[in-house]
């Protein structure tokens, strides 16, 4: 063994990326069905994306613009070390700009400005299964998605208002795709569920150790599920960003010192620095304009 | 050809040689040195001082040699040796909060008092075979830390401070932790005996019961609230000076796993926690040990027991890897008798069932 | 009760290998009417049951339905589907054994709403009154409405099956052996229960039992059968006070009367 070989464009071998491709085609016809997919083994544990990066490496071409975004950051380590791959497999153009991206691969964020028609978003899964903990065997819940035996999703709600007053699920927030399939939208906080619906951008879920691939298309409906007397709603936070002073936006919890001293900042680095860019200070740094909001 | 004979002994004395000849395998090359297998497969050595408990990284070296790179062979090679070794005392307990901590990483907080510190890990590297290791490429040497001597305080202690996380477990005054390799095992078990036991445990077997835990399973809503590694102080206390003398320093890793917890009649919705800790650098380990411990106190929280990994005499009667192989192996020993027995049984059923039978069953 | 059956039997048998489950049954079930199977453990009545309750697909035979819009649907013809979701609506099914016919840890007001929320009620209010009210004509005191059945005796566990099967209104519903874990005093309480509650809703109700107390209590009509087939059938007071068949008059003779 002297030199390992090279690789193909973003890793994959074409006849792998054409087998994915044909399973996000399937996704894309049948809106929120999860495709079973010959998920491969990739040079980063199951887990940590390889799902979402064997999607990506599909359908990235050389002249797409890659975002990576893990919690809603493009510098936390895991997103860093995505884009790194891409760069060295595929030596595509990168970019931390929501708008200058084509691809943007996510891990439990949906970013803060809205997409566009031009823009395919990546999600990372853990587990597809919106049923899974109600149901762990999959024999049993792909016989529920087929039947649209849903019932048991909306008992689990009224567990949850019957015990906590209110529904307690705060992130994995199930969803319907078009008024027929429930789906699991990956661990994004429920804040981002709204974005999902009606979306211009192609969504796109892969899920690498549990072998699926599902797709929300643009402009489809994607309603979370509730009561009517207890309808969905997302979280709100009492302060806007310390730093750039967003209000309407999902913020992190920083912790400062040992003495309970804490500051909420933008979970959505790109959006809050870009907001930074344009003059908007948040308390932190002075909070000059948005004083008068 | 394999005989059941009498005077095995010339047999085992061949087998025993033929076993050292390939541990040693081609002459030409140098034979490996322990220091060699201290230094740079040192976490063969960790894990092998982990499931043996016992801290020393010459003996596991020395045991990982001996075994041919077997590990649950030189797990069970450096129990063996424990077993032998008289008992001093019991140190103080390790306090994790002063730890020398060379990584240190949070999934709970993005940043925090003490910061993020990656240390030597394989996350985020690409899993793509590196050619320079072919030879002895030179390697350059790492960043160092300047602040390296504070305390960090534990993410547990920040939920603390709002009362958001369970507390420390209260043991009773008098009580003495228990020693599992000293005292014969009973269930239910107390925290402490049921925590060596996993600390002991296979690192496998509770992979596969906390990914179970995460696939439905046992659900439990794990966070990593922290992982920390680093060289942590054992100290003696000594009745004759009256106070506690120190002996040296242990590298461990621990994990503090973050649950959610809806509450019950008796108790307000809280987090709970799981406790990982292991000898030397192991974060697989150590976070399995922790999934596996929450999930192990199911009914404290008056949760149902409906997963394998929930059930305390299936875990802990299974995830001793030096009881299980020799069980699983033994089955190669020689079980002739019975299996006679067994013989002359199928062979006489086999007669009976080849007569005609002339009545059918009655209906049901 | 209406001029068109309900349910038209013809010819169902079911085979294990070369042993008869049931063998050629044959029968027609009116609205609202109970009818009772009886005979010993092991006389088919349980597989003839299941296979009415497509529980079982029958080697033979063919059981036809009419649906609420009028027409009759061959069971064995419906896709899954189909078969589900009647199961979930206009059917019920009674275990002997509650633990199998609810969810143990949710809920009994959960448990009451759940076939409700599977055919698209949405409102919490509005589900959570109508379990309330369904554990109230169970007798079931509403403040137990978020214990689990797990806190409840064996009697509470079968009434709370019966809220849960019958909370959708279904016409017909199976059931299997309905008081047999419950101990004497408590039975007699819960067949007053069901009976008030079959003719209240007009129910058809096909019971398994070996009790024939239970049957001359709830069922119009009865069924005896014996290794697999039925061998007498007709009403109820009739075939128990005036028993043909001689084993008919053996099982008769071998109770206490009630």
């Amino acid at each position: 063994m002297t030199a390992l070989a090279d690789y193909n464009f973003a890793y994959l071998d074409e006849q792998t990326k054409r087998m994915i491709r044909r399973a996000i085609l399937k996704a894309i016809a049948i809106p929120g069905y999860q495709v079973p997919f010959a998920s491969r083994e990739m040079p980063m544990p199951y887990g940590w994306g390889t799902g979402g990066v064997q999607v990506t490496a599909s359908i990235l071409g050389p002249h797409d613009v890659l975002k990576v975004i893990d919690q809603g950051a493009d510098d936390t380590t895991n997103a860093v070390s995505i884009r790194a791959f891409f760069q060295k497999v595929a030596n595509v153009a990168v970019t931390t700009k929501t708008s200058e991206a084509t691809i943007i691969q996510t891990r439990h964020r949906i970013p803060e400005e809205t997409l566009g028609v031009n823009q395919v978003l990546v999600y990372q899964v853990p587990i597809p299964e919106p049923l899974r903990f109600l149901e762990p065997r999959e024999t049993e819940t792909r016989q529920m998605h087929a039947l649209e035996e849903y019932g048991l999703m909306h008992v689990k709600l009224y567990e949850d208002i019957a015990r906590h007053g209110r529904i307690a699920t705060t992130y994995a927030y199930p969803v319907k795709v078009a008024g027929r399939y429930v789906m699991d939208p990956s661990p994004t906080p429920k804040f981002d569920n709204p974005k999902m619906n009606q979306s211009a951008a192609l969504q796109l879920f892969g899920a690498g150790r549990e072998k699926r691939i599902y797709a929300v298309p643009p402009y489809t409906d994607v309603v979370s599920l509730d009561f009517e007397d207890h309808p969905f709603e997302v979280q709100t936070f009492e302060k806007p960003c310390a730093l750039c002073g967003a209000r309407h936006v999902y913020l992190d919890e920083v912790v400062l010192d040992d003495k309970g001293g804490r500051m909420f900042v933008c979970s959505d680095t790109d959006f809050c620095e870009t907001r930074r860019e344009e003059g908007h200070r948040g308390e932190m740094l002075g909070d000059i304009k948005e004083a008068a909001e | 050809m394999y005989v059941a004979v009498k005077g095995g002994e010339t047999a085992i004395a061949n087998a025993h040689q033929l076993l050292a000849d390939r541990r040693r395998g081609n002459r030409e090359l140098p034979a490996i040195a322990i220091e060699q297998i201290v230094e740079q497969l040192a976490l063969s050595v960790d894990r092998v001082m982990a499931e043996a408990s016992l801290y020393d990284r010459s003996l596991a070296a020395l045991a990982v040699k001996q075994s041919r790179g077997d590990l649950i062979e030189a797990i069970f090679l450096l129990r063996a040796y424990r077993t032998t070794l008289p008992r001093f005392g019991t140190s103080e307990p390790i306090d994790t909060a002063r730890m020398q901590i060379e990584r240190r990483v949070s999934a709970t907080y993005k940043d925090l008092p003490g910061g993020q510190l990656l240390g030597p890990t394989f996350d985020y590297t690409h899993r793509l075979l590196d050619p320079d290791l072919l030879h002895d490429t030179p390697v350059e040497a790492p960043a160092g830390r300047t602040d390296a001597d504070e305390p960090v305080m534990r993410v547990s202690e920040i939920l603390a401070g709002e009362g958001l996380i369970e507390a420390d477990g209260e043991l009773p005054a008098d009580h003495v932790a228990g020693d599992l390799t000293r005292e014969p095992m009973e269930f239910p078990m107390t925290r402490d005996l049921r925590l060596q036991a996993l600390a002991r445990g296979d690192e496998g077997f509770l992979l596969a019961l906390g990914y179970s835990t995460q696939r439905g399973y046992g659900r439990t809503h794990p966070f990593v609230g922290e992982i920390r590694i680093g060289l942590v102080d054992i100290e003696l206390d000594v009745p004759e000076l009256g106070f506690a003398v120190s002996l040296g320093e242990i590298l461990v890793t621990e994990c503090q796993m973050v649950n959610q917890f809806k509450g019950s009649a008796k108790a307000s919705p809280q987090f709970t926690r799981g406790y990982g800790l292991v000898f030397g650098q192991s974060e697989r380990k150590a976070m399995s040990m922790s999934l596996v411990d929450r999930a192990l106190r199911t009914q404290e929280f008056g949760e149902d027991v409906v997963a394998p990994a929930q059930d305390e005499e299936f875990v802990i009667s299974h995830c001793d890897n030096v009881q299980a192989t020799g069980f699983v192996e033994h089955l190669k020993l020689p079980h002739y008798v019975d299996f006679q027995a067994e013989l002359d049984l199928v062979r006489r059923m086999r007669a009976k069932h080849a007569q005609p039978h002339d009545h059918q069953e009655a209906a049901e | 009760m209406s001029d068109q059956p309900l349910l038209n039997v013809r010819g169902v048998s079911k085979f294990y290998g070369s042993r008869v489950g049931c063998m050629d049954v044959s029968f027609d079930l009116w609205p609202g009417e109970v009818l009772a199977i009886v005979g010993e453990s092991g006389s088919g009545k349980t597989t003839l049951l299941n296979c009415l309750a497509t529980r079982l697909m029958p080697t033979t035979g063919c059981v036809q339905y009419r649906m609420r819009g009028g027409n009759l649907r061959d069971l064995y013809q419906m896709s899954d589907a189909e078969r589900r979701f009647l199961m979930r609506t206009d059917w019920g099914f009674v275990h002997q054994n509650p633990a199998d016919g609810l969810r143990m840890t949710v809920s009994a007001g959960a448990n009451v709403g759940e076939r409700l929320m599977a055919v698209g009620n949405r409102h919490y209010g509005n589900i959570r009154t109508t379990a309330s009210d369904w554990l109230e004509r169970v007798e079931i005191a509403q403040d137990r409405i978020d214990d689990q059945p797990r806190a409840f005796s064996g009697g509470m566990r079968q009434r709370l099956q019966i809220a849960r099967n019958l909370v959708t209104s279904p016409r017909l519903v199976f059931m299997d052996e309905p008081t047999g874990g419950l101990d004497v005093s408590v039975q007699a309480r819960l067949l007053d229960l069901v009976r008030g509650l079959v003719s209240d809703l007009g129910l058809a109700v096909i019971v398994v039992t070996h009790d024939l107390a239970v049957a001359r209590l709830l069922s119009h009509r009865m069924m005896v059968m014996k290794g697999g087939k039925v061998i007498e059938q007709g009403l109820t007071d009739r075939v128990l006070d005036d028993p043909r068949e001689p084993y008919t008059q053996l099982l008769v003779s071998s109770i206490l009367q009630v």
